[in-house]
């Protein structure tokens, strides 16, 4: 038991600060880039390469003026972006990076915590990311917060729906909600051959559901300034945007662990091949951003509503059908 | 077991709040703080604030408030109906498949009502 405990202090200590050293090295690859992708060549100035520009942006960062306006209701004002970084950083928890191997004589399982329900447990703590919007939209007392955090909480319940849907497919095909068993079931077959709709309308709702580009009327500059962030300054507005790389980080790994074999992959080791599948999902999102211009957001909820959700259901029909007609 | 399987998980949560709560903590000590007034009004593109921000809002967002609480019900039904659909073969399929056609009855109602357009 007191093994246990301590590999899962160890596991979770090693998870975390990876994931926030991913995270902010995150940043620095977006600038890159996207510097890249429209002929500039991104920060080169903070250490070799810009190597340190993340580190000199998180020092500036604590730095700055923390301001907490009078106007806006204090203490859900200084939970929100609290609640937004929790959930994103602890629904990793479930994601598989690697086989399970053997130190010192014991077994270790390289995921943080393989629970029997892991997909719903995602689901479910992912999708308390919006409270932590909402909260902050709210508690800002600011138009321009109010409406982005209306708008994107709008836009992220809608977006979940599909995305939750989209997984169903898999769920049938391996009859388990453990993602461990999910990405052991793929060991011949990658699941995006079994599921290319399933994955399609998973990629487009992912990217709704992290809120970027063409999907990110949350913060729409050139209309509602920063939307729900507007009033956050300092560390505060920092955690927004880490829990922002974190979803995105987390989203990666969703769709590596469901439909592209997770961990598994020829003569590298597995952890190599489980970052390299996320990196090659995280510049798909940057190359997205540069690609594309913003939706209306009519035509969003539209396309949300009308088209994804019916797809959805009829992944899941047509998965069901054939299923049962091959046996 | 069971119980056990959520401990790394609880472990995972408190790091997370520790984190997240040190971060805002030390923030807010290290920054140094001069309050001008204008910097206390809320933020209008510079302009002095007209009327309140609790306004009220669209009720098309209550509307679809009210559907993703449906549908999502509709979502959550279909996960255990997933995992064990291999042993329920085509009883469940068919099964489902009324399910769904009944909420669909639903959705097509709702389209046509028009409370997914956006005027």
């Amino acid at each position: 038991m007191l093994a246990f405990v301590l590999i899962a202090i160890v596991k979770v200590l090693v998870v975390f600060t990876a994931m926030l050293l991913i995270v902010a090295y995150m940043t620095l690859m977006e600038r890159k880039v996207l510097g890249h992708m429209q002929v500039r060549f991104g920060p080169n100035r903070t250490g070799p390469f810009g190597l340190l520009q993340p580190i000199a942006d998180g020092i500036k960062l604590f730095f700055k003026e923390d301001i907490i306006v009078p106007h806006a209701n204090r203490l859900i004002y200084i939970l929100a972006p609290s609640v937004m970084v929790i959930t994103a950083l602890v629904s990793f928890a479930v994601i598989p990076f690697g086989d399970s191997v053997t130190i010192l004589g014991h077994k270790v399982d390289m995921v943080v915590a393989d629970v029997n329900v892991g997909l719903l447990y995602l689901m479910a703590i992912s999708s308390l990311g919006v409270y932590g919007l909402v909260m902050g939209g709210w508690a800002s007392n600011n138009k321009y917060s109010l409406l982005g955090a209306i708008r994107s909480s709008a836009q992220m319940i809608s977006y979940e729906l599909s995305l939750g849907l989209s997984i169903i497919g898999v769920l049938m095909i391996t009859g388990s909600l453990s993602t461990v068993k999910i990405v052991g079931a793929q060991s011949q077959v990658w699941f995006v051959v079994y599921q290319p709709l399933g994955f399609l309308i998973f990629l487009i709702s992912a990217v709704a559901e992290c809120s970027r580009t063409p999907f990110d009327l949350t913060e729409c500059e050139n209309e509602l300034v920063a939307g729900y962030q507007t009033e956050y300054s300092s560390m505060k507005f920092a955690l927004y945007y880490l829990a922002e790389y974190a979803h995105i980080l987390v989203i990666s790994s969703l769709a590596v662990t469901l439909f592209f074999g997770g961990w598994q992959g020829p003569f590298l080791p597995p952890l190599v091949w489980f970052l390299i599948k996320v990196f090659i999902f995280i510049f798909f999102f940057i190359w997205i951003r540069a690609t594309f211009p913003r939706f209306r957001y009519d035509q969003l909820m539209k396309f949300g509503w009308k088209v994804l959700f019916p797809l959805s259901l009829l992944n899941i029909m047509i998965t069901g059908i054939v299923m049962s007609v091959i046996g | 077991m069971m119980i056990t399987d959520y401990l790394p998980i609880f472990i995972f949560l408190v790091v997370a709040v520790g984190f997240a709560l040190v971060t805002i903590f030390l923030s807010s000590i290290i920054g140094k703080r001069k309050i001008t007034p204008q910097k206390m009004i809320p933020y209008e593109c510079g302009m002095d604030p007209i009327g309140q921000a609790r306004k009220p809002f669209s009720v098309k967002f209550y509307i679809i408030a009210m559907l993703f609480i449906i549908f999502d019900i509709e979502a959550v039904f279909l996960y255990p109906w997933a995992v064990i659909f291999k042993e329920l073969k085509i009883f469940g399929l068919v099964e489902m498949a009324i399910f769904i056609a009944i909420l669909l009855v639903g959705f097509v109602y709702v389209w046509k009502k028009g409370a997914l357009e956006w005027e």
